[in-house]
């Protein structure tokens, strides 16, 4: 059976003051438990069996990048902020945040939390676990998202984040994955521990192998991690993967091949959970660059691939159509009646004599790095393509090395992103004009000033128009052709249970699979 | 279960035409050759059938397939009927029309592959046995420290490095593929230069390249033929596996050892279509080795009837 | 005896310097791949700014013959390091995948080497005959499987109806007949995957002396088949058989990655590709140089067997 969640948007209520609100209440549960019907058991081993992992895996939270990571890192740490199953802010190690003018942030710590060393938590734990991605000698992923960050300094109990501008949605950022919070020393983290203050403690760790953990007896969730012992297990084969769940060594896997997953159903010993969220495909295309440089290309390109086909063939259907905009559905200003573009040869070819041409050649680098499925994406789009007098010649690049050699090297490659949650987020991070992961070299005036303005807009409605106009302008005048948007698609035993809303925030229940789901 | 039923078929099939193959042949050429044929065993017969059967599949691929080799002409995986005889990939793409156009490249490639690298790696391994000293050394201190890497590793390497054109496919699975053929022509060699008969010709003062050519190779030839029909069939192999880790053919271009992998996960749900081009290599394995062995028969100089 | 035992020294000495050859060759062809630790670590999330802190961090700025020195004299002292990606001793990291590469190799060895050198001799000895076409077809039939195919097909088979486990998870309290329980279906998939190349060695290798006068002659005498192909073949075919078993136990060492893969077996061939795709040059190192010895030792051992098989060659200026 499967279980189709309906998309769910993050409010603004719920970004700027729903931990408050629950924090003043004490410990106060989730809104989606409250719908969950049976009260969850307790007890059992969680045998995940996951398609990443590496040997090469750390416990430096700056270096977290692969779903094993994130998970195992969820069972391990806790976060200052969660995103809950509805997509709301809710507090975690800060019981609650405030701020006056959107750019000095008051967060509040909960008290009589502890680590797994029995050591309580502490706001200069929490001001070494930022400082971990901050400053000149920082090698985390996430250091830029602190260069607004002018200052994190302790004040009673409460950590205050001082900004060099106004930002409604930095509260969200205070939820990323990589931000576990770890014990400090004379202000410093020590990278290479395990130790954290989340639902389980480490027993075993072999990197790309297997991870053992049991259940923090101290943990101060008191309706969370209903496993006594976790076990994550790195099994990059997919088709090892679903044999491993058919034969009952494992109870939930994830990244299910999409041709596989109509028989596996059919099978009646799994349950297939398919969660639309804000992850996309992409093919970016470098827009100094010749051809791309001219917008008529670009559209070109656009009008020449056929979204559905994608849709049925690469995501075997567990996924929706996109129309260039890196704006989900799941997102909040979502512009769902922005003009839809459908494979329309004709109109791909007025495009092509708008520019002066009449067929044109290009190459387009892909590897299945980028996303599963890239190189048949990629056989696709070219064979529509060939049908619109645009030459696509696939180049299949090495897996190894493709975020270094081909992404934002190549003028026209494939690549991939989770989604953000917040519009500013995804907008700031990918499409504005230098940020370190434009990876189209995008550049346009109307966007950027529309950008800095919306950040700071208190008015909803004004604030929603501002987006939809960014969005529109992404998907007609931006240099990235984003076809589909694709589903979490996981599969469990048929024993586990799962709260009735599962978070369309990052994969697996926002990678907390470990202590919101039990055994029926 | 139905595939014993479809391989019991297909031996049944076989058999009488191998034999009418076999006739055939020796009506159809000429006297000596025909004698040859004549009295070649039923699975040699079989072999060159087959072979021959693929030749003209690679030849005429454009002619015999029914679509275009990476024209998309359906929906994912449909099922087998008139217009698909063996259903579509996981594209939507013609799979018969795929086995076809493979034909050509898979088996173009292969042959490229084990021909450069037997050429490269029996000559030197000969000439090392022949020459002994310093350059027998040399070369086996080097071959040994290639071999010393895993290759499929190295050729991952060097992949990388290099690119993942045709071209460079198979220089480095040939040259890989050297290192292991120069082992075995050395060793095999090695027994043959101690004979009296070489140790006679060197008196007579016969060049490097005689001795290779006319005393040694023949003399050397069975165990290299023997290598030489598993190397051609461990090119697939090895293409097969390198896609396994993420490198291999360019696509579209169709090939069976990508086709193998493309579709391998379906085997977990006792689905058929990944052995259709795995079966594809399979029966060019067993017939390419059926044809060496009758050469290898042929060239011991046994003449009793096995 | 006293010119093997030389040549076993002389040996030696070489592969030291093989070894040399390998690590530089290895450490070579890791430089010239694009990209370093730095990038491979931060992979898509990668900016100027993090990597320059990076590297700077893992000691990536030196000059590379200046990392490959520093390598060399901490091996040269016994000492292979600590991974710079997970900052644990290299010498941890590898010891228990170590063995479980070897117990892999050793149980699929002992089960393909004398399967493959009865069936050899046996097809020759009933050379045409419907057993040695049989024996043939089904070898190479096995063979023409890519080893991932191979392994989906017995697992369908053999794990799906709950026989043994399609996965193997060690741990280090198992009793060895649970271990070789565990372990059945990626020493079977080896099995048949090395089996065709030796049993076919052997049975070419006889064949290829069955027209020489001695046998011619023997079997004159009335000598019984059996024991033509058995003491008088064989013992002269030893050479190119011996250097094929060789071949393949290094590749069950050392070239088993996919099954690793398939069965997720913590091996070495998965971590050495893992560290080569982030370039943690230092476990590829280490383990590039376990996997040199094991073949030079192997070759050695072949080298050696050979010789003494045929006294011809030992008597060779």
């Amino acid at each position: 059976m499967t279980k189709n969640i309906t998309s769910q948007r993050v409010t603004r209520r719920g970004l700027l003051q729903g931990a408050t609100a629950l924090g003043a209440a004490g410990l106060i549960l989730p809104a989606s438990y409250r719908s969950a019907k049976a009260a969850p058991n307790q007890g059992g081993t969680f045998r995940i069996g996951l398609g990443h992992g590496n040997s090469t895996d750390s416990y430096d939270p700056g270096l977290w990048d692969n779903l094993y990571a994130q998970v195992f890192a969820a069972s391990r740490h806790n976060q200052l902020i969660e995103v809950d199953a509805d997509g709301q802010l809710i507090g975690e190690i800060a019981e609650s945040w405030e701020t006056d003018d959107g750019r000095t942030w008051v967060f509040r710590m909960r008290q009589g939390v502890t680590f797994h060393s029995g050591k309580d938590v502490t706001v200069d734990d929490v001001i070494a676990s930022l400082n971990h991605h901050r400053g000149d000698d920082a090698t985390s992923a996430i250091k830029q998202f602190f260069d607004p960050v002018t200052e994190i300094r302790a004040d009673g109990q409460n950590v205050v984040i001082a900004l060099d501008a106004a930002n409604a949605d930095f509260p969200y950022l205070m939820s990323d994955y990589h931000l576990a919070i770890m014990p400090g020393n004379d202000g410093r983290i020590d990278p290479s521990s395990s130790d954290g203050c989340g639902p389980y403690i480490v027993e075993s760790y072999e990197p790309g192998v297997q991870a053992t953990l049991n259940r923090n007896p101290d943990y101060w969730k008191p309706d969370r991690a209903h496993f006594d012992r976790v076990e994550i297990l790195a099994i990059l084969d997919s088709a090892a993967r679903l044999n491993a769940l058919m034969t009952g060594q494992v109870d939930l896997i994830d990244q299910i091949d999409p041709a596989t997953i109509g028989m596996l159903e059919a099978r009646g010993v799994a349950n297939i959970l398919s969660i639309p969220g804000n992850a996309q495909y992409i093919f970016p295309m470098d827009s100094r660059a010749a051809p791309f440089s001219d917008n008529n290309v670009r559209l070109a390109l656009k009008y020449a691939i056929d979204r559905q086909q994608m849709v049925d063939t690469i995501l075997g259907g567990h996924g929706a159509v996109a129309n260039d905009n890196p704006i989900g559905p799941a997102n909040r200003f979502f512009y769902a009646e922005l003009e839809a573009k459908s494979f329309d040869p004709d109109r791909a070819r007025f495009h092509l004599r708008e520019a002066g041409m009449d067929s044109v050649t290009v190459d387009l680098h892909v590897a299945d790095a980028a996303f599963t499925g890239a190189v048949d994406a990629g056989a696709l789009f070219a064979e529509t393509a060939a049908q619109c007098g645009i030459n696509i010649n696939l180049v299949r690049e090495p897996n190894d090395g493709y975020w270094d050699n081909v992404w934002m090297q190549k003028p026209f490659c494939a690549s991939y992103t989770g989604g953000r949650a917040v519009e500013d987020h995804m907008f700031t991070t990918f499409y504005a004009t230098g940020a370190a992961w434009n990876d189209s070299f995008w550049s346009h005036e109307r966007f950027d000033a529309l950008l800095v303005k919306a950040r700071s807009e208190v008015n909803e409605d004004m604030r929603r128009e501002m987006y939809q106009e960014m969005q529109r302008i992404v998907s007609f005048e931006g240099s990235v052709i984003i076809p589909m948007y694709n589903n979490y698609v996981m599969a469990t035993a048929t024993n586990v249970a799962t709260p009735e809303q599962i978070s369309a925030n990052w994969n697996l229940d926002g990678f907390r699979c470990v202590e919101r789901w039990w055994f029926a | 279960m139905s595939v014993l039923i479809f391989l019991a078929a297909f031996i049944f099939v076989s058999i009488p035409l191998s034999w009418l193959f076999r006739a055939m042949l020796a009506r159809a050429l000429p006297r000596d050759m025909a004698l040859v044929a004549r009295d070649m065993p039923l699975t040699a017969a079989f072999g060159i059938l087959i072979i021959g059967i693929y030749v003209f599949a690679a030849a005429f691929a454009p002619v015999l397939a029914p679509f275009a080799e990476r024209a998309v002409v359906g929906t994912s995986f449909q099922p087998w009927d008139s217009t698909h005889l063996l259903g579509t990939d996981r594209l939507g793409r013609d799979m018969l029309s795929r086995l076809i156009y493979g034909a050509r490249n898979t088996v173009g490639i292969a042959f490229a592959t084990t021909a450069l690298a037997f050429l490269v790696g029996s000559l030197l391994g000969i000439l090392a046995a022949l020459r002994g000293g310093w350059l027998d050394q040399l070369l086996s201190r080097f071959v040994d420290a290639l071999m010393a890497i895993p290759s499929l590793i190295f050729s991952l390497l060097l992949l990388t490095i290099f690119g993942t054109s045709v071209l460079t496919l198979i220089l480095v699975i040939a040259a890989v593929d050297a290192t292991r053929v120069y082992r075995i022509a050395r060793s095999v060699a090695q027994g043959v230069v101690v004979m009296d008969y070489i140790e006679a010709a060197r008196l007579r003062g016969e060049g490097t390249w005689y001795l290779i050519r006319f005393e040694i190779l023949p003399n050397a030839l069975a165990p290299l033929v023997a290598e030489f029909g598993l190397r051609f069939c461990f090119v697939f192999l090895t293409i097969s596996s390198l896609s396994f880790l993420g490198l291999g053919i360019q696509p579209p271009m169709a090939d069976w050892g990508s086709m193998v992998r493309d579709n391998a996960t379906l085997i977990t749900f006792g689905d058929m279509t990944p052995l259709l081009p795995a079966g594809a290599i399979a029966l060019l394995t067993v017939a390419v080795n059926f044809v060496v062995d009758w050469q290898l028969y042929r060239a011991s100089g046994l003449k009793e009837q096995g | 005896m006293g010119a093997v035992l030389i040549m076993v020294a002389q040996r030696l000495a070489l592969g030291l310097l093989t070894l040399f050859v390998v690590s530089v060759v290895i450490f070579s062809a890791t430089e010239l791949l694009p990209g370093d630790l730095a990038s491979a670590l931060l992979g898509q999330s990668a900016t100027p700014e993090t990597l320059a802190a990076l590297r700077a961090q893992l000691g990536l700025n030196d000059p590379a013959p200046v990392r490959y020195w520093n390598w060399a004299t901490g091996v040269l002292q016994g000492d292979f390091g600590t991974s710079l990606a997970t900052r644990r001793p290299i010498a941890d990291m590898l010891s228990a995948r170590l063995g479980n590469t070897i117990f892999l190799a050793l149980y699929a060895a002992a089960i393909a080497v004398p399967l493959s050198l009865i069936l050899g001799v046996l097809a020759a000895l009933w050379r045409n005959s419907i057993f040695d076409r049989v024996a043939n077809a089904g070898a190479l039939s096995a063979i023409s499987f890519p080893e991932f195919f191979l392994a989906y097909i017995l697992i369908f088979l053999l794990a799906q109806s709950g026989v043994f486990p399609s996965m193997v998870r060690l741990s280090p309290a198992m009793s060895l007949g649970d271990k070789l329980y565990v372990t059945f279906l990626p020493a079977l998939t080896l099995t048949l995957v090395v089996t065709a190349h030796m049993m076919r060695m052997t049975r070419a290798a006889i064949i290829n002396l069955l027209a020489q006068p001695y046998i011619e002659m023997a079997r004159l005498k009335g000598v019984s088949p059996l024991r033509i192909v058995l003491r008088h073949a064989l013992p002269n075919a030893l050479a190119p058989i011996i250097n094929v078993i060789a071949i393949n136990l290094a590749y069950l060492i050392t070239g088993v990655v996919v099954v690793e893969v398939v069965f997720v077996y913590p091996g070495l061939g998965q971590l050495m590709v893992d560290s080569v795709a982030k370039r943690d040059i230092a476990v590829v190192q280490a383990i590039a140089l376990i996997f040199a010895s094991a073949y030079v030792l192997l070759n050695l051992t072949a080298d050696v067997l050979s010789t003494l098989t045929n006294p011809r060659l030992m008597r060779r200026k």
